[in-house]
């Protein structure tokens, strides 16, 4: 085993290790949630990213987006995906794609992936993402933020349930703030929920939400 | 009597918790009007733990939770 993954043990056994090397992860953004989750997926040590974001870096990024720096404002957040990538864990095999998520290029982004991580922030795309995973076959570790709460839920392929969270009668939300706590949250618990699925464990918010209010220290789980 | 509970954004300007005569609120709608919550914010309406619609009927002792969307990222 490689020394850089040696205190993944305890949590993750010699067996496990070796089997996140062989999975592959689709991150659909790469805004507050998908900065962090490219993060864990990294450190994590899975086979290999595909991930996909149109946009490029703006100043009201920095307060809570792991990839956004000074000197990135301007660039394609797909590039600074691949920059540090290269930086924390070039083993693994990392595939950006510098468009936004399309019901168009969904399928072949989707292709051999495991499990699909959502860093989106409308639900348009959502909904993209989670129709492609239900032809993929793969479920979708769903999370989402506002203000101070977070949401997190493991929707399984061809059970509909984001209609749960988002249903029909919501059209596009409008922007909204939030704070740096929040997606580091959020991609936390995103993160331990695509970590259970990888390893073959069962995932605790299988067909569940959690729903966290971190002004208040609240947490919630309903069924879906 | 209803209890209503509200979480997340819809906790802003509001009670967390409200209880409510439940010969006034017949359904999910009127609870909502009363509480001035467009069904626009409203994503998930629980009646006691099982989704419904927000305009499902209420009944004494109802346990109704509301969540808004949750969509940035």
């Amino acid at each position: 085993m490689e020394e850089r993954y040696l205190r993944n043990l305890g949590p993750l056994t010699e067996a496990e290790q070796a089997l996140l090397a062989s999975k592959t992860v689709f991150l659909a953004g790469l805004g507050g949630l998908g900065g962090h989750l490219l993060e864990h997926m990294l450190r994590l040590g899975v086979g290999a990213i595909v991930t996909a974001d149109g946009d490029r870096f703006t100043p009201s990024n920095l307060n809570r987006q792991l990839l956004a720096t000074e000197d990135a404002m301007g660039q394609p957040k797909a590039q600074a995906a691949a920059e540090r990538a290269a930086a924390v864990n070039p083993s693994v095999r990392v595939t950006v794609v510098s468009t936004p998520l399309t019901a168009r290029n969904r399928d072949a982004l989707l292709a051999g992936c495991d499990l699909a991580l959502d860093g989106l922030d409308n639900l348009e795309a959502r909904r993209i993402l989670a129709a492609g995973c239900d032809r993929a076959g793969i479920p979708l570790v769903h999370g989402g933020i506002r203000d101070w709460c977070a949401q997190v839920a493991v929707i399984p392929p061809g059970s509909g349930l984001l209609d749960r969270i988002y249903p029909p009668h919501l059209s596009e939300l409008s922007p909204s703030g939030t704070v740096s706590p929040v997606p580091a949250w959020c991609a936390a618990v995103q993160a331990a929920q695509a970590l259970c699925l990888l390893c073959g464990r069962p995932a605790p918010l299988w067909g569940k939400l959690l729903a966290a209010d971190l002004l208040y220290g609240e947490q919630e789980i309903l069924p879906l | 009597m209803l209890e209503v509970r509200l979480f997340a954004t819809l906790r802003q300007g509001r009670e967390k918790v409200y209880h409510l005569d439940a010969a006034g609120f017949p359904d999910g709608t009127a609870v909502l009007d009363h509480l001035h919550i467009p069904k626009e914010e409203v994503a998930i309406f629980l009646r006691n733990g099982f989704h419904r619609p927000t305009d499902t009927a209420l009944a004494d002792g109802d346990i109704v939770a509301i969540f808004p969307p949750t969509g940035g990222g």
